[in-house]
């Protein structure tokens, strides 16, 4: 297997020219400096995108984004596709002047390009033409400016760039509320008069799902209800929100009204310096920290040329497989909650998760947070003892406690009735709508970045690909629990192999040197493709800082797994696609 | 509760009655049965409601202090503990809760975010700190607070309904209390009270900019 990934990875390697061979009028290389693949003239881009899908087997659009040039007064929308056969990435960008940024939407060609749009559109002001409901995302409608430009500032606004002065090196602090006329978080356009507003967005939100209901052809006129799940439901899995038309009981078209824990991770990405964003990763999706971390010191680390030593290595994915322990854990036990055993199976994850986090605590000195990666390496090495207590959790206790949830659920008469055959999504829509993780897994495509696409030391280790094919709830939560097996095996693997020696490349230092680039670093976390995508200028903060979170991509099956099911019957397929909102809105 | 801590009112039992009659002040009984029974609000906001479900969870048990029944719905619970960063299109739902919350009813406020913005506190979708909407009884400090944190933090507010007094608890006045102004996603988050503040600013003088050097006179 790693042989033919490696022959198959030089192949596209003497490729890297192939597309502007094939294509000399549609697109170009990008040959700036530390940037790869191609820059597609927007006029043809739907065709380039077309082709690519259709002729050459790029069948997931997994990341859009868009990033801000403000010097050279432009702005550039990057796409990251892949096969789903494996192999590498394919990057390809469009250039659109800054005072018009506008581009042709590519949602009818990759569907799940539809909320990322939307978020660069919400972010950037990025116009995509023909897209079917460009709306905001995260922001809510009506609010002013678009926050990722660099040349929008916050009310907060302080320095272009960390660390700021007030704090270091001169360390004359003042409170920032100071500086502010309303004294608060907010700031208002010049000319703004508060009697005269209305707040419109939810009409738009309702509006846009009245769009998509189709007429059912009955000749029965029936008349649908509109009804809001969330932001404060017990089963959203935190502040997501769900809008439902329903007909009777049943599901008639669903749209995720998100943006309720948006905490702007990106634009605070970009002030900091690249060390100050670990600890941010961590409360990304705050369930499985440590896998977050390890995406992005990979991309850093890509644009830096260095290698971590090979203990960090297996620390790293020690810690990265406990993580997937702990975050399928709580996705089952949860999933449970959401069929009704009220908190008894979330108490038996629950339990496990602790002695986890024990781990956890010894290593890094916090529970959740870890913040434990650093570029190079890892912050520091095991605590005498933690070995031995891993040990003992992956050889003796972990595999008792899975094979006991297994036994208690699996066959339980009462999920298999509510699981089995529903919220099914095939697997050409789970592609077509970039769903990764679990639940393209789930619906039988084995598509792992672990194998498909290896990282640190992850071809070296013996695991399976777990999939099954029937695509429903019953199958994503066997995944799930398939998946807790295979990271037992790969614990046991690095446990027993890990060697001694360094845990850091070079020498720990607050500020380091990136070398200018693009880069886009990706690892299989728990809930799917966690991908950051990384723009450095050569200074100590990113240029642009993008997290490609797959829980919020995920969503985009939300709506087609719905339709025809009862409402009833939405709570549990949201705990199947197994959403943390810290990574949705971030 | 202990026979000794009923007995305390200053009057004497007579021997022959001790074991039938205890003498004790309504405040007393009042705050004993409210706070060995407050109900939490079922209601995460983001990482910090991890650890308050491990602070549920069989290691730390908050059933221990009567609070193990978390309610849903905002009209059964008694304190609201919000778990995490408040952000600007949250603050109107949660100050709608809050406004359903039956009185007595306590706030508090865990970890750095919901206490003062946390390390999100620049974010431009960020509230620093839910206080500005309503009032908080107990801070808990940590990023996020730890289970144990969460349980003192509790017990706390335990000792704060301790000392709560009849006379003195705005809910047994009989003025009615009035329900606090939900604020109003606009150009940015508007809070009604503060329309004139907002008008006086960006319709009187037109310079206003958001730079720090330029409104260093500011603080309203």
């Amino acid at each position: 297997m790693a042989e033919l990934i490696e022959s198959i990875k030089n192949i596209e390697a003497s490729k890297k020219t192939i597309f502007v061979d094939l294509y000399p009028e549609w697109l170009e290389l990008d040959t700036r400096q530390g940037y790869e693949g191609y820059i597609v003239k927007p006029e043809h881009l739907t065709e380039f995108a077309k082709t690519l899908r259709d002729q050459h087997g790029y069948d997931l659009l997994t990341s859009v984004t868009g990033v801000d040039y403000l010097p050279e007064g432009k702005m550039e929308v990057v796409y990251h596709v892949y096969k789903t056969i494996g192999g590498p990435i394919l990057t390809f960008k469009c250039q659109v002047p800054r005072d018009k940024p506008e581009l042709p939407t590519l949602v009818h060609v990759y569907p799940g390009a539809e909320f990322q749009e939307r978020e660069a559109w919400d972010l950037l002001g990025i116009k995509f033409i023909n897209h079917p409901d460009l709306r905001r995302i995260l922001m809510w409608e009506g609010f002013e400016g678009h926050p990722l430009r660099k040349d929008w500032k916050e009310p907060y606004f302080e320095e272009e760039f960390k660390p700021f002065k007030n704090r270091w090196p001169e360390g004359k602090v003042y409170r920032i509320e100071d500086k502010n006329p309303y004294g608060d978080n907010v700031n208002y356009p010049a000319g703004f008069d508060p009697d005269k507003w209305v707040f419109e967005g939810d009409e738009l939100l309702y509006k846009a799902l009245e769009r998509i209901i189709k007429p059912t052809g009955s000749e029965l006129k029936t008349d649908h209800i509109i009804i809001n799940l969330g932001p404060q439901h017990p089963s959203t899995h935190g502040v997501f929100r769900m809008v439902a038309a329903i007909e009777g009981e049943q599901i008639i078209a669903i749209k995720p009204a998100m943006g309720y824990l948006h905490r702007n991770h990106e634009k605070i990405g970009e002030r900091n310096t690249f060390l100050q964003n670990i600890p941010f990763t961590d409360r990304l999706d705050y369930v499985s920290s440590m896998s977050n971390n390890f995406g992005y010191v990979l991309a850093v680390e890509k644009l830096m040329g260095i290698r971590p030593p090979e203990r960090a290595e297996y620390i790293r994915v020690m810690m990265a497989e406990f993580t997937r322990v702990i975050s399928h854990l709580i996705s089952i036990g949860f999933l449970l909650n959401d069929l009704g055993a009220f908190f008894t199976p979330v108490l038996y994850a629950l339990e496990e998760r602790e002695l986890i986090l024990d781990i956890f605590e010894a290593v890094s000195g916090s529970r959740m947070m870890c913040n434990y990666y650093r570029f190079g390496g890892v912050a520091r090495d095991l605590p005498e003892g933690v070995l031995q207590k891993a040990r003992d959790l992956v050889f003796n206790r972990l595999p008792r406690k899975v094979d006991e949830l297994d036994k208690y659920l699996t066959e339980n008469e009462i999920i298999k009735t509510r699981c089995l055959g529903q919220g099914v999504i095939t697997a050409e829509r789970a592609i077509a709508l970039s769903a990764t993780g679990p639940i393209l897994r789930g619906s039988g495509v084995p598509y792992d970045i672990r194998r498909a696409d290896p990282y640190s030391i992850y071809d070296q280790l013996d695991f399976d690909v777990v999939s099954y094919e029937h695509g429903d709830i019953y199958d994503r939560y066997l995944v799930r629990l398939e998946e807790i097996r295979q990271s037992i095996k790969i614990l046991k693997q690095v446990i027993d192999r890990i060697p001694e020696g360094p845990i850091l490349a070079g020498k720990p230092s607050y500020q380091i040197r990136v070398p200018p680039g693009e880069s886009y670093g990706r690892v299989e976390g728990p809930k799917g493709e966690l991908g950051y995508y990384i723009v450095s200028n050569g200074k100590p903060n990113p240029w642009r800082y993008h997290v490609r979170a797959p829980s919020f991509i995920n969503l985009h099956t939300l709506d087609e797994m719905c339709k025809g099911q009862k409402i009833a019957d939405v709570v549990v397929i949201l705990g199947s696609i197994d959403i943390v909102l810290g990574e949705v809105d971030r | 509760m202990a026979d000794k801590d009923l007995n305390q009112a200053g009057y004497v039992i007579p021997p022959e009655m001790q074991s039938q009659v205890a003498i004790t002040t309504l405040d007393k009984v009042y705050n004993w049965s409210r706070r060995n029974s407050v109900w939490p609000m079922m209601f995460g906001l983001a990482c910090c409601a991890i650890e308050m479900i491990c602070a549920q969870a069989s290691r730390f048990d908050l059933s221990r202090f009567g609070m193990e029944v978390m309610r849903p719905s905002p009209r059964q619970a008694d304190v609201m503990i919000v778990s995490g960063t408040v952000t600007k299109k949250m603050v109107p739902q949660i100050v709608r809760l809050f406004n359903q919350m039956p009185e007595p009813k306590y706030v508090i406020a865990m970890g750095a975010c919901a206490s003062g913005g946390g390390p999100f506190k620049e974010g431009y979708n960020v509230v620093s700190g839910i206080d500005r909407y309503i009032p908080v009884d107990v801070y808990i400090p940590g990023c996020p607070p730890t289970p144990q944190a969460l349980l003192y933090g509790l017990i706390s507010l335990q000792k704060k309904i301790d000392t709560e007094n009849l006379k003195t608890s705005p809910w047994y006045s009989k003025k009615k209390s009035e329900p606090i102004p939900v604020p109003i996603l606009g150009p940015d988050l508007m809070t009604p009270a503060k329309y004139h503040v907002i008008k006086q600013n960006t319709l009187n003088s037109q310079q206003v900019d958001s730079s720090p050097d330029a409104v260093i006179s500011g603080g309203i």
